[in-house]
């Protein structure tokens, strides 16, 4: 029985730390969604987009390298250089950056005052461009994620559970390693957003645009600074994943678990999202961890949208989300 | 000049442009004015070639039945419309098209109509969020927080502060104003356009919808603001009472026309405007 209950726990405890990641991509549309009423959904897409690119600096490839050497018959591939992780992070915030402002310049500011459907579908559009973007200027085979994260089994974790409770939990270094860098990530986007000028207006913004145009405020360029936080997140998602499982295509399918998230705890509020996600992981890993074996297994992909849709029938507003009061 | 300081029943101003009010206020030169403003929406036309100016230090009003244009011409003037003809000078200078937030940081802050306050925010927040424009501490400086954001933060708070003791409403500080009565919200958003220590404020229909002793509150706070800090104040109302009582001058609109402009008592007697108000056949 313990050790029925310690591999529970075990099971429950690697939930909580995937839940971490989903959490990571639910607070990326959140974000957007709270200041400008856009269902980003490339949302995924731009987290590929970042990590292909920081793989893409990191190790010193000649971006369109394929396309160069198409029109002009060279052989290009590679600068020759290697970035210091810090470095092409760094650079590659910048990239997120560039394309925040770009996406403000050639799509939001025209549409502004549109139906929420056509900015969805103007993202939808995004999403698929941006993916062939990404494969166009870094290429599309699979590449290694190395920025010196630790990888493996915490032999740190297991040794110390395994004299406390004589069972050594099994936690995979690169997850409490991701934990920690969203929960660093998270209280400094709280600390922002709750005492700074900027965060302020940012919350006026996600509260009413009128009245955040009366007070002074530019909504362009609080359009611009969420999607390069949005931009942050999806780097910091994309780095995390793909240490985890490689930098390719499936990458932007993790857009799809932060789905159940948002309906969870709902689409316009940050700890909506991580308790969501933490519930979803955890979720997950225990039911297929009990009933998986029962009916064969390979619920993992569907428990959550399951789980997402009961909730939705309860709390359609979601965890923590606005009430939504119909006035008659 | 002097012809108008006759009008208006008091002694010409020091200074040689403007006067003093017979309660001992002080109106100065023009701060802002609007040339020839015609407005349409499609082939309606909602303001039709208006003229008026505003005077530093005093209370000046619009009124006009529903529908006259009273809040488009506040909403050219904030910048959330743009007028198809016409001009705006705002101290001295011709305002180029501008959008709403950069009005705001000339200095020229707003109430509406049916309440834009932050729902989700405290009252203290609201209020603080109304001195953005005057917030200078830049992404840098807020990072390192300690310092000059932290210092700047302070200094700000306590201008709040004293600007929720005016307007009594400390006691409800902390509240979500999507909490407060009616009543109250409409101060609260009075306080925020406060808060940015505005050259000009435009209240549009400070009174709608309140109760007697909630009107009567708000005239007095009304009244005070443009006593105590000397805030140039442009004020829309439909409701004829309240503003003769308030205002030094008063602008009527009907039909997105302007028919008529002066001192309350003026106005009131003006038989367009009786006509306007009681709805006596145009011909």
């Amino acid at each position: 029985m313990p050790e029925q209950f310690y591999f529970a726990l075990e099971v429950a405890l690697n939930g909580l730390l995937t839940g971490v990641m989903y959490s990571l991509v639910a607070l990326g549309f959140v974000l957007i969604y709270k200041s400008s009423e856009i269902f980003n959904y490339a949302q995924g897409v731009m987290a590929l987009f970042a990590a292909l690119t920081l793989v893409g600096l990191q190790t010193g490839q000649v971006p369109f390298a394929e396309l160069i050497n198409a029109i002009f018959g060279t052989h290009l591939s590679h600068f020759g250089w290697q970035l210091p992780p810090l470095v092409a992070i760094v650079l590659t915030a910048a990239v997120m950056v560039l394309f925040a402002f770009l996406v403000e310049r050639l799509i939001l500011r025209h549409l502004v005052g549109q139906e929420p459907i056509i900015l969805f579908m103007a993202t939808i559009g995004l999403a698929y461009f941006l993916e062939g973007f990404g494969d166009l200027m870094w290429g599309s085979e699979i590449k290694k994620l190395d920025i010196g994260l630790p990888q493996g089994i915490s032999e740190t974790v297991e040794s110390l559970t395994g004299k406390w409770f004589g069972y050594g939990l099994f936690i995979d270094k690169l997850d409490i390693a991701a934990a920690v860098v969203a929960g660093i990530l998270v209280t400094v986007l709280t600390l922002f957003s709750q005492y700074t000028k900027q965060g302020r207006a940012l919350r006026a913004v996600a509260d009413d645009h009128q009245a955040a145009l009366s007070v002074g405020i530019s909504l362009r360029f609080i359009w611009v600074l969420v999607w390069s936080i949005a931009g942050f997140i999806a780097l910091v998602a994309g780095v995390m994943w793909g240490a985890k499982s490689g930098v390719q295509f499936s990458l932007s399918l993790i857009a799809l678990k932060a789905l159940p998230v948002l309906m969870l705890g709902g689409f316009t509020s940050i700890p909506g999202a991580i308790v969501g996600g933490l519930i979803i992981g955890v979720g997950e890993k225990l039911f297929e961890f009990w009933v998986g074996p029962l009916i064969g297994g390979a619920t993992e992909n569907w428990f959550a949208y399951v789980l997402a849709l009961i909730f939705l029938v309860f709390r359609p507003q979601g965890l923590f989300g606005e009430k939504i009061i119909e006035r008659v | 000049m002097t012809s108008e300081a006759i009008t208006h029943g008091g002694a010409m101003n020091p200074e040689g442009d403007g006067w003093v009010t017979p309660d001992g206020r002080h109106i100065g030169p023009v701060v802002l004015e609007v040339k020839n403003i015609t407005l349409r929406f499609g082939g309606v036309t909602a303001i039709k070639d208006i003229s008026f100016d505003i005077r530093e230090g005093e209370i000046r009003a619009i009124i006009g039945p529903n529908g006259a244009g009273k809040s488009s011409m506040l909403n050219v003037i904030s910048g959330f419309y743009h007028p198809q003809e016409g001009e705006i000078w705002f101290r001295g200078q011709k305002r180029p098209p501008m959008k709403p937030f950069q009005v705001a940081r000339q200095g020229i802050a707003r109430t509406f109509q049916n309440i834009a306050l932050f729902k989700g925010m405290s009252v203290l927040d609201n209020i603080m969020t109304g001195r953005i424009t005057l917030m200078r501490s830049n992404m840098v400086d807020e990072a390192i927080w300690w310092g000059r954001a932290e210092r700047e933060e302070l200094a700000h708070r306590e201008a709040v502060e004293k600007i929720i003791d005016f307007l009594e409403i400390q006691h409800i500080r902390r509240t979500p104003v999507s909490r407060l009565p009616y009543g109250l919200q409409k101060r609260v958003e009075l306080a925020r356009a406060l808060a940015a220590e505005p050259k000009l404020l435009l209240l549009d229909e400070p009174m709608a919808g309140m109760n007697v002793e909630e009107k009567e509150d708000m005239s007095r706070f009304i009244l005070d603001v443009n006593d105590e800090f000397g805030t140039t104040i442009v004020l829309i109302e439909h409701d004829m009472g309240v503003v003769m009582d308030l205002s030094d001058r008063v602008v009527v609109m009907d039909y997105g026309k302007k028919i008529g402009d002066g001192p309350p008592d003026e106005v009131r007697n003006d038989p367009q405007v009786i006509a306007a108000y009681l709805g006596v056949s145009h011909e």
